[in-house]
């Protein structure tokens, strides 16, 4: 019962398997940019802001945290229309991705900036710098570097939660992949392969985000 | 089309019981392999750090969706035999929670201090000796916090279940909706299933995690 793996069945489909991985990513870098954006403002409000918008910005952080993306990316494609909001189901899928990475971005950009010891900050005031200039040129710098591993993980696991959006619809890989098994009865082969393009997909982010690590704090490594 | 009812809620909150089953299965077997993962890591046998070194970045490298229908779609096409849903999420989510686990494990392991190694052996206990009764225990408080972190990201994970169309709390909650077309409450109330279940585990991973910092500061 030897199986024979037929991947050259899927070769009409390269074209196609491109395409879906290509508009993975491009969804998977709109919701890191996205959700590292929300993670800036959502730390500092946690450490700045007034009681009720820290208390409205932990409420985003517990639920978007502790409930499943797949049920928050619904909620907002299928749940949101019955307010009256219809979103286009690749804006729907990008806005949902990002909510979630968001709420473990301002996780992880609170616990860097509270890592910068409290001199530096009292420092960059006693050289007469603004407090604006102060958090940009004083805190934020060792804050990302003391945190940049997690964010890199955050970063990695947003890629690969990007193969929920399929779901609602949106044409990316697994979208692809559910045509070409529809068309090739070929469902390992082309499960085999998607798994493979994403391993490839994360082993690059890796790798650039290693790159990008040593060239913005090279005294650390 | 249909209006909610109380059937409805049942429904839901039934499903919840197939959300743990999947998890705490997950769970069992998965801390199984994770301890077998955090062994091979830390052993003093270059290959076997090697071989789980391959398994954890082929499971944290792939998505979880991706495992999933390459058991349930690809797997009978392979071996011409079905496999259900239940067994299908089952196997998956295991061979996720075996790899994050075993990472969390490992570097638990990995944080007990060089010196503690150094005094067991120097009473003439064996590695195994110290591993026993020297290393794990410490490990072992290190690692229950992280632990329960991680089973917030499991019972979150069992929600990709619905996907190949086991009926837990997801899928009974997509059921309801297709037929109330209700998908806003439908939807806020499983996230708030999912949140009641998963929001105390992550308190209760911070207080173990502030108690831990407590008991090492003496």
């Amino acid at each position: 019962m030897a199986y024979q793996f037929q991947f050259e069945a899927l070769a009409p489909y390269t074209g196609q398997l491109i395409e879906g991985m290509a508009h993975t990513l491009a969804y998977a870098a709109s919701s890191i940019v996205l959700g590292m954006a929300i993670g800036v403002v959502g730390a500092l409000v946690l450490i700045y802001g007034s009681k009720p918008l820290r208390g409205a910005t932990r409420v985003y952080v517990e639920f978007f945290r502790n409930t499943p993306a797949l049920v928050q990316l619904f909620l907002i494609y299928f749940g949101l229309p019955n307010l009256g909001l219809r979103l286009d189901a690749p804006v729907a899928g990008v806005i949902s991705l990002a909510l979630y990475c968001g709420a473990y971005m301002v996780e992880v950009f609170r616990s860097g900036l509270l890592s910068v010891p409290n001199g530096l900050s009292e420092a960059g005031a006693a050289l007469g710098l603004r407090r604006r200039q102060v958090l940009v040129h004083v805190l934020f710098v060792p804050a990302l570097r003391n945190v940049f591993p997690s964010l890199a993980s955050q970063m990695v696991l947003t890629l690969i939660g990007t193969s929920l959006i399929s779901q609602i619809g949106v044409e990316d890989i697994f979208h692809a992949g559910s045509f070409i098994d529809s068309r090739t009865f070929r469902s390992f082969e082309v499960y085999l392969v998607i798994c493979a393009m994403y391993f490839v997909a994360v082993q690059a982010l890796r790798i650039v985000l290693g790159f990008v690590q040593r060239r913005l704090f090279p005294k650390e490594f | 089309m249909r209006s909610l009812s109380i059937a409805d809620l049942w429904l839901i909150l039934g499903a919840i019981r197939w959300t743990v089953a999947l998890a705490l299965t997950a769970l069992v077997i998965g801390s199984v392999i994770a301890l077998g993962i955090a062994v091979a890591r830390t052993s003093r046998h270059a290959w076997l750090r090697v071989v789980a070194r391959i398994y954890v970045e082929l499971v944290q490298g792939t998505p979880l969706l991706g495992v999933l229908f390459l058991l349930y779609f690809g797997v009978p096409m392979l071996m011409g035999i079905q496999i259900d849903a239940f067994t299908a999420a089952t196997i998956a989510f295991s061979l996720s929670a075996g790899a994050f686990l075993g990472e969390i494990w490992r570097g638990s392991v990995e944080s007990v201090s060089k010196g503690q190694w150094e005094a067991a052996a120097c009473v003439g206990l064996r590695r195994w000796h110290v591993m026993r009764h020297v290393v794990w225990p410490q490990a072992a408080r290190v690692a229950l916090a992280p632990t329960v972190s991680y089973l917030v990201q499991l019972i979150k994970n069992t929600s990709l279940a619905a996907l190949v169309g086991l009926v837990e709390l997801t899928r009974s909650g997509q059921i309801v909706a297709g037929s109330t077309l209700a998908h806003l409450p439908v939807f806020c109330g499983v996230a708030l299933c999912y949140f009641a279940i998963c929001y105390p585990l992550a308190r209760l991973a911070l207080s173990l995690e502030g108690r831990m910092h407590v008991a090492r500061a003496h």
